[in-house]
């Protein structure tokens, strides 16, 4: 017995029921990084595999959809988009509104869609999420090179588009609106191990969150037309990361410090409590799932 | 000499929901945080039966698992047996970290990596090589012990031909072959392995086992190991643990972990008698094992003969029918059949009660079944027991009671040695 006690510090590591909230592992995660970079390509390359135009879904899918939105919102509708061409508005407003959508729906069925893998092997659950957020950045870069592709044709068609100095900042922007589809999604995810419920809220929450993010329409335009509805945009994150990227890439529409600043403090907030609640499903969904 | 344990559990107890999870999970979640939040305890953690599957217990909580310990010295192949549903696998889900005890802690000085069913995260899209990267690391190794190891995983796997061919469209021993290929080089301190045995060919299973040997034996690494498969247990197993119903009801020597595990469970409470009297037309009405006193028996000594009675009803359209039985060993092994014809020996339908004997010191120690038989051949099966009766026979002093454990056959045959 006396080894025992002796011995008792040098146990490599315990599994216990309890679980501590903050009991994020950074050096496991740090282990565990070839994974993480070979979820990424997994799930970048299997999704042409097999298929005759390839990586050119990428592109069909924003575009379609820009066309979509142009000929609906503001052909048909009668949006205004100032000086700035429709489709290059929309196609500007998808691109970065997809992003956000890919991590989200991405995510939040990390446990049911893994529960297979996740029932048999050990790793960081983490790893999973963020496989996904990093290889919908990959696609995202994908889908902004065809922006600049319509953005530098639209230049010689003789618009006047004007380069803005904030888009120095666009990364952080789209790290902000990753972290915030990673936090919800890792939020959700946890959830629906048990309430199943709440994978169906996603798919159609998503797409009516997408009316209110001011994806299709410039902020100010919900305050005009709809000003007992305007808190509703107002109120959400997202459409101040949406209108600050088109005034980052177009130069056009408002910039809110303090609106922005709300962003982040909720991006933050949802982060933290995702990570908080999937850190403590992780050790037992797999009972529930 | 002081032991060098690698991994130790400490009370583990593990409790599982029954039925639907859904209608009252809310109401559940509620009442056990109103609880927690005023420092109680959890209210549906006192409740709780032993997991015994075939009775009707009161709760809807059950413990799969309840106050396991035991301790695992580095290097040691630890078995761990069980009938279906004894909560082995839970145990290594646990083990492996799949899932948190209820109680009771786990405590080790290595990695442990764990082998479930082989083939996890397996994407049937990408190429066998492309698999291997990826297993690894989802085993937990990195990209650089991999590719180290790369040449040795394919030549293992024996799939050199098909390793840049998507894995979708492998057989599915060649994806068993794969899969055991990567984990087997894998470098944990413990290894956790369930049930992988179960599947690929002989040749394989052979190859797995003795690489198994190798990572235990050569490289001195740690083993935890389930199976059904005896022999496997036989051959790997250092030490072994018995399950039953969440419960370790044993912890020892490997063979008398086998023997306890077949005495108590598979054919636990062997059957002397079969008694079926509601049916009209022919076949068997009652079968049973007895011993030359006529006592009901279901273990016989070596040395003692086996006599089965059977009690057979015959119709007049039967009566060219033939009455066998076949002796099979706990292993499936045919020992023998044998058969009469009833034409030679009957002339009228009616009640007929045979007796048989099996002659003492013929079988050899061991577990056997009977199946009885009542046909035409080729043409009708009038009745079919399938492994109806069962029996063991006790070591009682044979000329191979040395050789116990070795596998030295099915019968003992009195050859007629004589030096010419």
């Amino acid at each position: 017995m006396n080894n025992n006690t002796q011995n008792n510090k040098d146990w490599l590591f315990e599994i216990t029921p309890k679980n501590n909230f903050f009991s994020l592992n950074f050096k496991e995660i740090w282990q565990y990084r070839d994974l993480l970079f070979l979820f990424v390509k997994r799930d970048v390359i299997t999704v042409y595999k097999q298929t005759v135009l390839g990586p050119l879904w990428y592109l069909i899918q924003p575009l379609f959809t820009s066309v979509t939105f142009t000929i609906i919102f503001n052909n048909v509708a009668g949006i205004k988009t100032g000086e700035i061409p429709s489709f290059l508005f929309n196609l500007a407003g998808i691109t970065v509104w997809n992003y956000f959508t890919a991590c989200l729906t991405g995510t939040s069925d990390t446990f049911k869609a893994n529960a297979n893998i996740f029932g048999k092997v050990y790793f960081p659950r983490i790893i999973t999420p963020l496989s996904v957020v990093i290889s919908n950045l990959i696609k995202f870069g994908i889908q902004f090179l065809i922006f600049i592709v319509f953005y530098i044709f639209y230049y010689f068609q003789g618009y006047n588009l004007i380069l803005n100095t904030t888009i120095l900042f666009f990364p952080i922007l789209i790290a902000v609106m990753g972290i915030l589809g990673l936090g919800l999604g890792m939020l959700i995810s946890s959830m629906v191990t048990k309430y199943r419920d709440l994978s169906n809220l996603v798919t159609f929450g998503v797409q009516l969150l997408m009316y209110l993010s001011a994806v299709m329409y410039p902020m100010e335009l919900i305050k005009d037309k709809l000003p007992k509805f305007g808190w509703l945009v107002k109120y959400n994150p997202l459409a101040y990361i949406i209108e600050t990227s088109r005034y980052m890439l177009l130069n056009t529409g408002e910039i809110s410090i303090l609106g922005l600043g709300y962003t982040l403090l909720v991006t933050i907030a949802v982060f933290f409590v995702g990570l908080l609640i999937f850190n403590k499903t992780e050790k037992s969904f797999i009972d529930t799932v | 000499m002081k032991k060098d344990i690698i991994l130790k559990a400490e009370n583990i107890s593990k409790q599982y929901r029954l039925g639907q999870v859904g209608t009252g999970t809310l109401s559940h979640d509620v009442n056990r945080w109103w609880h927690q939040i005023r420092g109680k305890d959890d209210p549906y953690l006192k409740i709780g039966d032993t997991n015994d599957r075939s009775t009707k217990g009161t709760s809807d909580y059950v413990w799969a698992l309840q106050d396991i310990n035991f301790e695992v010295e580095r290097g040691e192949v630890l078995g761990i047996i069980g009938k279906n549903g004894a909560g082995k696998s839970t145990l290594l889900k646990i083990l492996s970290k799949v899932t948190a005890p209820t109680t009771g802690s786990i405590k080790s000085r290595g990695r442990i990596a764990s082998l479930l069913e082989v083939g996890t995260g397996f994407n049937g899209e990408m190429t066998g090589r492309e698999n291997i990267f990826l297993n690894g690391a989802i085993l937990g190794m990195t990209k650089k012990e991999i590719a180290s190891k790369l040449d040795e995983i394919i030549e293992f796997s024996g799939c050199q031909r098909y390793v840049d061919t998507p894995v979708k469209r492998y057989s599915s021993g060649m994806t068993v072959r794969l899969a055991f290929a990567v984990a087997a080089f894998l470098e944990p301190e413990i290894l956790v392995i369930d049930e992988v045995l179960a599947v690929g060919d002989a040749e394989f299973q052979k190859k797995a086992i003795g690489k198994m040997q190798d990572i235990s034996k050569g490289e001195g690494r740690t083993v935890l190991f389930v199976s059904h498969n005896m022999a496997a247990i036989k051959q790997l197993c250092t030490k072994t643990i018995m399950m039953e119903n969440g419960i370790m009801v044993f912890e020892g020597n490997t063979n008398e972990g086998i023997d306890y595990y077949l005495k108590s469970n598979q054919y636990g409470g062997y059957v002397n008698q079969y008694i079926n009297d509601t049916s009209k037309g022919s076949g068997f009405r009652k079968l049973s094992l007895v011993d030359d006193k006529k006592d009901l028996r279901t273990e016989f000594g070596f040395d003692e003969s086996i006599f089965i009675k059977i009690e057979v009803k015959i119709d007049e359209s039967h009566l060219k029918a033939h009455l066998g039985f076949r002796l099979v060993d706990i292993k499936g092994r045919v020992i023998f059949t044998s058969e009469i014809k009833l034409g030679e020996r009957i002339k009228s339908a009616g009640l007929y009660e045979f007796e048989v004997k099996i002659p003492e010191q013929f079988l050899v120690p061991n577990q056997f079944n009977l199946t009885f038989g009542l046909h035409i051949p080729n043409l009708e099966v009038i009745d079919y027991k399938q492994d109806c009766l069962s029996f063991e026979i006790v070591e009682t002093g044979s000329d191979f009671n040395l050789y116990s454990g070795n596998d030295y056959g099915c019968v003992f045959v009195d050859c007629n040695w004589k030096i010419i």
